[in-house]
């Protein structure tokens, strides 16, 4: 238990460097060192197929970012807003933490399954997961659960997410376009 | 984008192949030990990114065309929606239904027994498809953008 | 407590999105956000001292075609890790498009300061 909280620790320190930090290039590579630190969590929390898919699109998406910063003078950050827009700010914010953290008390014990747990407490038939991991591989075959869950219980939901992947991909090349169609089949012919 | 010395380019031209095989291997055995689509797609993607950076820009567009990439995204969402109708057709009409298992495995002498997980491996093979056409499109778009403030009123 | 420090995580982005100027890091906020909330997912499933949710050989009960009920008792829960795993695939396809509207904003204006930019040209 004593790692969960070190990593935590070494995420919310290169989280406060990377919001507070003037130089562009130097933020970025906080977000890396957030995205990593977090795939060794997610390691540590028995998930192994989320760890593999958070360290490559982490470094993927680090390509992304520095292909936007690396640029013309863009490390020159003038600052904040005014004073009593962020005083404001940080007073909601502190405000939004403390309910957030009255709510987050009514959960059970990090180290309990919220929702089996908390279906037993409430006397309700088990949930959706106790059935998925008693017979989920008597109903589908497969041996990890978390590929049984996304591409047979909950296929649907696949099929949402690449259709979200392919919109957003299409979208954004289509706005990094340089010349539209028809002008390059008139420059061409 | 230029590319880079003749070291880089000879190394990654031999490290190509073991990323490449790595993410197969890794959404092929999606079904049986952590992995799966999404995680082999991204690392397939990455392989081309490799070569994309230490070849260049111009490099990758006479061989690697981005025409023939976004025809890849295409066929692999069309395989994927192709089998979740196909459930619709063969199964008690359910969308995403597993046939496969449900259905074709029911007895021992079956022909498709060596797979017993149904369309999950297959569902996998389009999903790895989908992800690592999409994601080198992405970074190909980016990588040749020309970045481009002679004025303020384009086009 | 472990759920105290996710929640500070992701106050740390929203306050990063309310109070910068620079648009790069508005979106550096929204990452944080997303990293927040995908670590809080996966962490409400954990059980002490358990184990991955694959079943290994060692524990189906081949005869009755059943798992072990060590594996039922020990297993996480693979529910959250199957809702986390496209929300981090699809976070890089946002990601993508919110650096292109950037990059254009800053070919057109010249700037990523949001504040000189109010020209909005119908």
């Amino acid at each position: 238990m004593a790692i969960f909280y070190i990593l935590l620790l070494f995420i919310l320190i290169a989280a406060i460097i990377a919001v507070e930090t003037r130089n562009l290039l130097s933020a970025v590579i906080c977000v890396g060192a957030i995205g990593f630190s977090g795939s060794l969590m997610f390691l540590f929390l028995r998930a192994p197929d989320i760890a593999m898919t958070q360290i490559v699109v982490e470094v993927l998406g680090l390509i992304i970012l520095i292909r936007a910063t690396i640029s013309r003078d863009l490390t020159f950050i003038s600052g904040d807003r005014e004073f009593f827009g962020v005083v404001v700010s940080v007073v909601i914010l502190f405000a939004i933490f403390l309910a957030g953290q009255t709510v987050l008390e009514t959960l059970p014990d990090f180290g309990t399954p919220a929702f089996v747990a908390a279906a037993q407490n409430a006397d309700l038939p088990a949930p959706a997961a106790q059935t998925y991991i008693a017979q989920g591989m008597q109903k589908t075959g497969a041996a990890n659960l978390v590929s049984a869950v996304i591409l047979d219980f909950r296929a649907y939901d696949t099929l949402g997410e690449a259709t979200v992947l392919f919109t957003s991909i299409i979208g954004a090349t289509v706005i990094l376009r340089k010349k539209s169609r028809r002008l390059r089949e008139e420059t061409n012919a | 984008m230029k590319g880079m010395t003749i070291i880089v380019k000879t190394i990654s031209s031999w490290v190509k192949m073991l990323i490449f095989l790595f993410g197969l291997y890794i959404i092929l055995f999606g079904d049986t030990s952590p992995g799966g689509g999404f995680a082999g797609g991204v690392i397939l993607a990455s392989a081309y990114v490799l070569l994309m950076l230490a070849f260049g820009g111009d490099f990758v567009k006479q061989n690697l065309s981005p025409s023939l990439t976004l025809k890849l995204v295409c066929a692999g969402m069309l395989a994927f929606a192709a089998i979740a109708v196909a459930g619709l057709f063969y199964g008690p009409d359910a969308f995403f239904w597993n046939f496969i298992t449900q259905k074709w495995l029911a007895g021992e002498g079956s022909n498709l027994h060596f797979i017993n997980a149904g369309i999950i491996p297959l569902a996998e093979v389009a999903i790895g498809l989908i992800v690592c056409a999409a994601i080198f499109l992405v970074i190909f778009t980016f990588s040749t953008f020309k970045f481009d403030v002679s004025d303020n009123q384009k086009e | 407590m472990p759920y105290a420090l996710c929640f500070l995580l992701f106050v740390i982005g929203l306050y990063c999105v309310l109070v910068k100027k620079n648009m790069v890091k508005i979106v550096i906020g929204i990452l944080v956000m997303e990293y927040a909330v995908n670590l809080f997912l996966i962490m409400l499933g954990y059980r002490t001292g358990g184990i991955a949710p694959v079943v290994a050989d060692d524990q189906v009960n081949a005869a009755a075609n059943k798992v072990a009920a060590a594996f039922i008792n020990a297993s996480v829960d693979p529910l959250p890790q199957a809702l986390v795993l496209t929300a981090i695939v699809i976070s890089l396809g946002s990601l993508a498009l919110i650096i292109s509207i950037c990059i254009r904003t800053y070919e057109k204006y010249g700037t990523f300061d949001i504040t000189n930019i109010r020209r909005l040209k119908g």
